[in-house]
């Protein structure tokens, strides 16, 4: 999920960018440039740290005693978190929503990498230990 | 490593160095004494380290890594691969080319380099995800 999501997010994100750069070189549309939050959002956001946590989940070791993954409810958690928040943070700041809505954007996307932290930390070991 | 992944990582490098390089010559210019105009590409700077070097890193290595769509073509399209490559790559670097030029003359000629290599690495984009959404699977 996380990595085919990151999928989607990169092609809006460079849906976003080219619209962007297009209006910098031939300017077509006044206030193009509230998109910007929204570009920086869904590329490094919903493109690189949604994908690089799918990689990770995907291929760190599984857990010895019961070989899988471990806890996937913190993980999912944390799937949705990142989403919401990085919605609600890129469109609020795009939007020009209250600084609250878009802090409590950030909020869920710092709640995501607890629990992303949580769920990935023991997996995290040498082979064999 | 297939050469594709090749091509995408040594590429990716390339765009890091020329990235860092570009930073201290924005941040040093004063320093160095170059072109004032340089204060303006920071948006450059971002995206040769952004899409330049994070992106095609990771293109590269799924192309390399993620789980074989068959057996008989594990990778999938060779030609979409190389699209995608010479897209991306030649839409940066009309990025890279195109912002200092429209900054110091305001063309609208050479504004069309933008719109065309946000269009370009736009294609390179859908060609990526065409070329590996399916060989993201379970298990």
């Amino acid at each position: 999920m996380f990595i085919r999501i990151s999928f989607t997010y990169l092609l809006a994100g460079f849906v976003l960018g080219a619209l962007l750069l297009a209006h910098k070189g031939i300017p077509w549309l006044q206030g193009m440039w509230t998109l910007l939050p929204l570009h920086i959002e869904f590329m490094l956001f919903g493109w690189v740290i949604q994908f690089i946590m799918g990689v990770a989940y995907w291929m760190m070791p599984r857990l010895d005693q019961t070989k899988e993954r471990g806890n996937e409810t913190v993980a999912l958690t944390a799937f949705l978190l990142m989403n919401a928040g990085l919605l609600v943070s890129g469109f609020g700041r795009t939007l020009d929503w209250s600084d609250g809505v878009v802090l409590a954007g950030r909020l869920a996307e710092l709640s995501a990498a607890i629990l992303f932290l949580v769920h990935a930390w023991p997996r995290v070991r040498a082979f064999g230990s | 490593m297939p050469t594709l992944s090749r091509a995408f990582i040594k590429s990716g490098l390339l765009f890091f160095a020329a990235a860092l390089l570009l930073w201290v010559a924005i941040i040093g210019r004063a320093f160095f004494g170059l072109p004032s105009f340089l204060g303006a590409m920071m948006p450059s700077f971002f995206h040769l380290l952004m899409v330049g070097w994070i992106t095609q890193i990771i293109f590269g290595v799924s192309i390399w890594m993620f789980p074989a769509q068959t057996r008989e073509n594990p990778r999938g399209s060779g030609k979409l691969g190389w699209t995608c490559f010479y897209l991306l790559n030649f839409g940066l670097l009309m990025r890279l080319i195109g912002e200092p030029a429209v900054l110091a003359t305001g063309s609208a000629a050479l504004g069309a380099v933008l719109l065309f290599s946000g269009f370009f690495q736009l294609l390179a984009g859908a060609a990526y995800v065409k070329l590996i959404w399916s060989r993201v699977k379970g298990k």
